[in-house]
């Protein structure tokens, strides 16, 4: 029972998981650049000099080069991790943010009123709520703290003349690999990623045909059906005890496999509805930690993933019949061998 | 009235380790009585209440059942009398639930399950309305003084309890004959005592009893009507009492 939940647990999972990035995705990267640029020291994420955008501008092809600023912030306060962001689109007077729901919520402010940010320094920088974003607006994760690029320069105590990363337009969409692979022999300490490239790792990702997930979908197929298949092999010493009974007291075959269907289905939908409530919380308020691993490559781009939910019934329902049924004919197979037994076998238990 | 006519039953047939317990039988059971059946261990006392009780067919040989209703019987032309070792499966199952109660020597309740389930399990098949059901079996727990027990599950009981929730449960479907294979084995003389003072009630009630037994308590006792004793499969003498 136990196990059965937990197999239910990760296959719902799962599909929650790869349903909602799924959704997820074509959002954010419908609005996403098309190559960001990032500058890698020692192989990891450093900042990068303003000065590329001019070196990256004069390839040709390339059209726009827009310098991102974004990082976490720790509210030491309350415990929380914001994303703070210089918006590309808004332009914001400096002293004035815009908040996500949720930092709202933890800070419990509203708009208009003020707010004060530790700065990377010893000073404290003083704001004003100019806005609490609408959650409705997918992309904006609630945690989301959008200031003004000299305050975050501020706070964070940026060194002058640099961003996080780049966002790089071009002409032609069809030159973005030449670009890409011009920039990065041009600038070698930088790594241009490439939306499509993110697309097609998300798809290897997370495609029920390759990749990791296919893997992790695999061996819980593998273990609920030696599950199922040790189930059937045989019946304890005392469910046989049971059915013999039931037989010498005048039930019939049928009424001890009616019994014995009505049981499996009430073990396998207990476990269905707790497995998929499980994989609901875990998914969606927990961010699946289970599948850490396989959001790694977003975090490049993207500062926090959260999952909004979102469910496939269709393959909610794959799974209640691939798991539910097979259950139940495990429980009913062995019952029904044992129940054709003679009545007799009760008289001398 | 039950009526067995060389009733033979031998297991394992045509292999090395074939056996018969059972050794042309031919004895009639007569209605209202109570019968017991006396006999050392493998005598085949077992073997027969299980071919009284429509549980296995005799390997050859006939039993006949008279003036017994069964549901099916009614569309019957021979209603009331037939001959149920060339009954279908389906029937032998009706007949054993209709008619006959069993009291095991084990008691052969479900664990898990609470005494008041147990005593309802045999009527579950029957497709009876629930409450009638449960106001019936509370009825039967009442009567044996066992009601306050009726949410606990039968783990918990004592020996005593749990015979008394054995009879209950064989009366559930209101049987006209009881059936009971060495009723007094796990129980001490009080106890047995005890016991037989429910059967006597049963029987002035209007029950046909055969009981399985080697416990002077049961045989001995001077309700018994008809005391059959067998050795070896074969009935070696048949003493009425008083
Ligand atoms: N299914 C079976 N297969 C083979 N032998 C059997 C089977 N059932 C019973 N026997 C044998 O039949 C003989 C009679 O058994 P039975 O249980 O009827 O005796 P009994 O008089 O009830 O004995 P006890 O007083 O010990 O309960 C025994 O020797 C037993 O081993
Ligand atoms: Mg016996």
């Amino acid at each position: 029972m136990a196990l059965y939940t937990l197999v239910i647990f990760v296959l719902a999972s799962l599909i929650f998981f790869v349903h909602a990035i799924k959704r997820e995705s074509t959002t954010i990267l419908r609005e996403a650049p098309e190559m960001v640029v990032q500058r890698q020291l020692a192989g990891r994420h450093e900042l990068i000099p303003i000065d590329y955008i001019e070196k990256i501008r004069s390839i040709r092809g390339v059209d726009k080069v827009e310098a991102r600023l974004w990082g976490y912030y720790y509210d030491p306060v309350f415990g929380a991790n914001f994303t703070v962001m210089v918006p590309e689109t808004k332009q914001l007077a400096p002293g004035r943010i815009i908040l996500g729901r949720g930092v709202a919520r933890t800070q419990r402010i509203s708009t208009g009123d003020m707010v004060t940010f530790r700065g990377a320094t010893k000073a404290s920088l003083l704001m004003t709520v100019q806005e609490v974003l609408d959650y409705q607006s997918e992309l904006v994760t609630s945690d989301l703290v959008l200031v003004s690029r000299s305050d975050f320069q501020e706070l964070f105590n940026l060194p002058q003349g640099h961003a996080t990363d780049l966002a790089v337009t071009v002409a032609n969409p069809d030159e973005l690999a030449t670009i890409a692979a011009k920039i990065a022999d041009r600038l070698p300490d930088t790594r241009p990623i490439l939306r499509s490239e993110i697309l097609r790792t998300y798809e290897s990702l997370f495609d029920w045909r390759g990749g990791m997930m296919t893997v992790i979908l695999f061996s819980a197929i593998l273990s609920f059906v030696i599950f199922a298949w040790d189930k059937a092999s045989g019946l304890s010493a005392d469910e046989r005890r049971e059915i013999g009974i039931l037989k010498s007291i005048g039930w019939e075959t049928s009424d001890v496999l009616l019994l014995k269907f009505w049981e499996g289905m009430a073990v396998s939908l207990t476990a269905f509805l707790l497995g998929t409530n499980l994989a609901y919380g875990h998914v969606f308020f927990f961010s699946a930690p289970l599948f850490e691993p396989a959001l790694k490559g977003w975090s490049v781009l993207y500062p926090e993933f959260r999952l909004e939910p979102a469910i496939d019934f269709l393959q909610l329902a794959i799974l209640f019949f691939l798991s539910v049924f097979p259950y139940t004919a495990a429980t009913i197979l062995p019952s029904w061998m044992a129940a054709t037994v003679d009545p007799d076998a009760a008289m001398r238990t | 009235m039950i009526r067995l006519a060389n009733v033979v039953k031998t297991f394992n047939s045509g292999k090395p380790n074939q056996f018969t317990a059972v050794d042309d039988v031919s004895i009639e059971i007569r209605p209202l009585n109570l019968t017991v059946l006396k006999g050392p261990s493998g005598s085949g006392k077992t073997t027969l209440l299980s071919l009284i009780g429509c549980m296995v067919r005799p390997s050859s040989g006939r039993i006949f059942l008279h003036g017994i209703e069964t549901r099916f019987a009614r569309h019957n032309e021979s209603a009331g009398s037939f001959e149920i070792t060339s009954l279908p499966e389906r029937f032998l199952n009706e007949i054993r639930r209709s008619t006959f109660g069993f009291i095991f020597q084990q008691f052969n309740l479900i664990k898990g399950i609470s005494v008041l389930e147990n005593i309802m399990l045999p009527a579950y098949p029957t497709g009876e309305n629930h409450t009638a059901l449960h106001q019936r079996g509370m009825g039967l727990l009442e009567r044996f003084d066992i009601k306050r027990h009726a949410p606990s599950k039968v783990e918990w009981l004592s020996g005593g309890e749990l015979q008394r929730v054995a009879i209950a449960r064989a009366l559930i479907n209101n049987p006209s004959i009881l059936v009971a294979d060495e009723p007094t084995a796990h129980l001490d003389s009080r106890l047995s005592h005890e016991f037989m003072k429910i059967v006597s009630e049963l029987k002035s009630k209007g029950k046909t009893i055969l009981i399985a037994s080697h416990d002077p308590i049961v045989y001995d006792s001077e309700i018994a009507d008809t005391v059959v004793e067998m050795r070896d499969g074969r009935i070696t003498g048949r003493g009425h009492e008083e």
